[in-house]
């Protein structure tokens, strides 16, 4: 029979997911409008003082990037593990480790993209200097793909529980710390108009370490979790 | 030597789940061309056989072959040989009929160059291939994850309960397509409670226990 390639299995999978979530749409505009909801609160609760919001402009927009990332992560596996094409995923003629990049990709395509594109609003929202903003996206650019990854152990892990939710924010959130630390750090110094070079080299570490080990270990919970 | 020829072989299969045994040693020769019925009562662990074949089940001990090699060796062949549809049939019911066959047949490595009419015709979906499939019942459910029968170009199928909420002519479709699969040299291991309606000539039954 034909042989069918990886990129071309992998392409197929991102097609469909992709599709799947736009058939709901209000299921995956549900975390960005959270986000938009929380950021255009604070500076109505804190106070419009340009002083107060930039200095929490950082802190502010990275913890609730990390909560809209975790508000869509369940959905990554759980529907699929409902209807059974988890066990077509796993039974692929591809590594599962690629399929798991797959479903890591579309996560951060319908939660961190929308996100990064309104960045800008959210910088301007919070009066964070200007100068900062390039660095706010290089965070973002850098820490979401980790959210996505990092968040994918965590589904695979509890994606068999009935209700896997509160467990898996306690797994995740203590794991994604060190991320917040280094954004918030790198965003800090951008403020204040120093070199953010270091945070963002850890970021960068983060990152690789995420996308390369990550995916075996989602591999190895979703096994455990099917059986 | 036939022992040789066979596509799958389960080598001393046992399988535990919780404090219960399922079955122990169980051994298993899938020939090309003929159809293999797991039997038995609820909770004998006829679905935990097919899953332990198709890989997504850790069995206690033993080894199952494909062509005579260990499966994790020849995961990819094997893979690309199998055809396993389960209990939860991975139809997405959020995509259209014509979607998740679409979807299907290019994993397969058979992508369809314009849509499958002529297919959805003979499983009754015409003019429901806009429909998404959480709107269909549960027989035409059904349909669209058997569909996967024929746009597959694998040659072991492993079917749990295939005919499930399926009609009489569904039925008959699916006895149709089964016997056009055995004859191209194929082998199909299934599980279902209903007695199959089978020429006999190539069907082997295999009991199963509910056991302590």
């Amino acid at each position: 029979m034909a042989r069918v390639s990886n990129t071309a299995l992998l392409q197929q999978l991102i097609r469909r997911d992709l599709r799947v979530a736009l058939r709901q749409r209000s299921e995956f505009l549900n975390p960005i409008i959270f986000l938009l909801v929380v950021i255009t609160l604070f500076p109505l609760a804190v106070g419009p003082s340009a002083d107060t919001l930039a200095r929490i402009a950082p802190g502010v927009i990275w913890v609730s990037a990390l909560l809209s990332a975790m508000l869509g992560l369940e959905r990554m596996f759980r529907d699929d593990f409902r209807d059974g094409a988890l066990e077509h995923m796993l039974l692929l003629p591809c590594p599962v480790e690629l399929a798991v990049l797959g479903k890591v990709i579309v996560h951060w395509l319908l939660t961190a993209l929308p996100l990064l594109l309104i960045s800008p609003l959210l910088a301007l929202l919070l009066s964070l200097p200007m100068q900062a903003l390039p660095i706010l996206i290089v965070t973002l650019l850098l820490g979401t793909p980790v959210l996505s990854a990092v968040g994918a152990i965590g589904v695979a892990l509890t994606v068999s529980l009935n209700r896997g939710g509160a467990l898996l924010s306690l797994l995740l959130l203590p794991l994604l710390i060190p991320l917040l630390i280094f954004a918030t750090a790198a965003l800090e110094a951008a403020t204040y108009n120093l070199s953010a070079a270091g945070p963002l080299a850890m970021m960068a570490a983060f990152l690789v370490l995420a996308l390369g080990l990550s995916p075996l270990a989602v591999k190895a919970a979703l096994q455990v979790s099917v059986n | 030597m036939a022992q040789s020829a066979a596509l799958l072989e389960a080598r001393q299969v046992t399988s535990v789940r919780g404090e219960r045994t399922l079955f122990e040693d169980l051994n298993l020769a899938v020939h090309p061309g003929h159809l293999y019925q797991i039997e038995g009562p609820n909770g004998a662990g006829k679905s935990s056989l097919l899953r332990i074949i198709a890989g997504l089940l850790q069995p206690l001990s033993g080894d199952i072959l494909y062509k005579g090699e260990l499966r994790q060796h020849v995961r990819r062949e094997f893979l690309q040989d199998l055809l396993f549809i389960g209990h939860k049939a991975a139809v997405k019911p959020e995509l259209t009929a014509l979607e998740n066959l679409e979807f299907f047949a290019a994993t397969q490595g058979q992508p369809c160059a314009e849509p499958p009419f002529e297919l959805l015709a003979q499983l009754g979906l015409v003019g429901l291939e806009d429909v998404p499939a959480a709107n269909l019942s549960a027989g035409q459910q059904r349909r669209i994850a058997l569909a996967r029968l024929w746009v597959s170009g694998a040659a072991l199928w492993i079917l749990d309960e295939p005919f499930t909420s399926l009609d009489v002519a569904g039925i008959a479709l699916l006895h149709r397509r089964f016997d056009a699969h055995l004859q191209a040299g194929g082998a199909i291991i299934l599980t279902s409670h209903q007695p199959l309606d089978w020429a006999g000539r190539s069907l082997v039954r295999l009991q199963l226990e509910y056991s302590w």
